[in-house]
């Protein structure tokens, strides 16, 4: 961020300084800071920065999506336009990769949806925080959905889900390694589900506050260079920023229908 | 890199749980059924316009429809009444110069009649004149008439000859 990256320079100067280079350590940003120190039954459940953003990407949300269709007109305006494009976008997106049963589970693929995209944007907002830039938070969301999903599963179709393992086709010598193979495949799921999302979020801030640096550091006569890349890089993240939220929901939908579907 | 503190796990946990849950049913609840209904609302107000302008266009139809039945017939009314008009005419007339062509072979034939009468009036007088002119041709030549009989005799025989 460019912001964060002046401010680092401003304010704390080199207290961060990375390795004696004099620059600003990037991963500064996404340390967790303690606002309110909460203990709950003995859980640390201190209300930190990334706590902060959460409540407001979930109150955004809630905000835009009762603020937008208050007046539910026939004929919408922008921001009613907008909310109902969002609920149509991903009503497509799972009726397209579920089905129509799949529609039981549009609230929470839509609740996900938004969640994770209002979190990746509200990154990109200068001093900001990115949730979704830490992997216990993506883990989290993919854990759940990977434990969700094969819960489903098994209720739908009772223990002929385990078919789902052994493919159709193949030549029985060859089982034994393929059903291996396909149970990998399966538990990596939420491990490539997270971490596809972390990663990049914490690349793209990385990388901002890298060249964010630059800028400072480089001055008036070089720093322009870095000042462009970071614009158009700027405009790459935001794209990922909804590309990932994107992934992240459509993937969901995708082993959704897996476990709805068996194939 | 601060992702891997195991201490600020629980915290994010935590609050993630929080938000979320509450974040889903607030859109369960509240923002999901209140967009649904707007844009079914709306599918149905679509749905009945479609239905209303169908309805019109298919009215519209039978109107064109029964007015072309109208005018179709109108026409072949007008045709047969024309039709009538003129075989009616056209019988009269032909009544009307029957009698004409009756009256004038009456006419003809009365003047025919008449010719011939007088034709033969004619003739008669042709035969009296003959006599007389014959019997004065002969008196003039042998100095005595002749009997009236023997004249009209020789003039008859003269004629047919």
């Amino acid at each position: 961020m460019i912001g964060a990256a002046y401010a680092e320079e401003a304010g704390h100067g080199g207290g961060h300084g990375g390795g004696g280079t004099g620059l600003p350590d990037p991963m500064h940003q996404f340390e967790i800071k303690r606002l309110i120190e909460l203990d709950v039954f003995g859980f640390d459940a201190s209300f930190t920065n990334s706590a902060l953003f959460m409540v407001i990407a979930a109150a955004l949300i809630t905000l835009f999506t009762v603020f937008a269709m208050r007046k539910g007109s026939l004929v919408p305006g922008r921001l009613q336009s907008v909310a109902e494009m969002s609920y149509e976008f991903v009503a497509g997106m799972v009726r397209d990769n579920v089905g129509t049963e799949g529609m039981k589970y549009f609230p929470f693929i839509f609740t996900l949806f938004m969640f994770v995209l209002a979190l990746n944007m509200l990154g990109m907002v200068p001093y900001s925080f990115t949730v979704t830039s830490h992997i216990i938070v993506t883990f989290a969301l993919a854990a759940f959905i990977f434990i969700a999903v094969t819960i489903i599963g098994f209720w739908k179709h009772g223990i002929k889900f385990l078919k789902f393992f052994v493919p159709s086709g193949v030549p029985f010598v060859m089982l034994p390694l393929l059903v291996v193979i396909e149970v990998i495949s399966y538990l990596t799921r939420p491990v490539s589900l997270s971490v596809r999302l972390f990663a990049n979020m914490m690349a793209g801030h990385t990388m901002l506050k890298v060249f964010g640096s630059f800028v400072v550091a480089l001055g008036l006569l070089g720093g322009w260079a870095a000042l462009a890349f970071m614009v158009a890089f700027t405009g790459l993240e935001l794209l990922v920023a909804f590309l990932q939220a994107y992934v992240f929901a459509i993937l969901t939908c995708i082993y959704l229908n897996d476990a709805l579907h068996m194939h | 890199m601060p992702q891997l503190n195991p201490l600020d796990w629980a915290p994010q946990l935590i609050w993630l749980l929080v938000t979320f849950g509450v974040l889903y049913l607030l859109m369960v609840w509240i923002a999901l059924p209140r967009i649904g209904s707007v844009i079914e609302t709306r599918a149905a107000h679509i749905a009945a316009d479609l239905a209303a302008a169908e309805r019109l266009r298919r009215e519209t139809e039978e109107a064109i429809a029964a007015y072309e039945q109208a005018l179709a017939e109108a026409k072949q009314k007008a045709h047969a009444i024309v039709e009538e008009g003129r075989v009616k005419l056209k019988a009269e007339t032909d009544a009307e110069r029957a009698k004409l062509d009756a009256q004038l072979a009456a006419k003809g034939e009365e003047a025919e009649a008449r010719i011939e009468k007088a034709k033969v009036a004619a003739m008669k007088d042709v035969n009296a004149v003959a006599s007389d002119v014959a019997a004065d041709i002969v008196k003039k030549l042998i100095g005595t008439a002749p009997a009236k009989a023997e004249v009209d005799k020789a003039v008859s025989a003269a004629r047919k000859a």
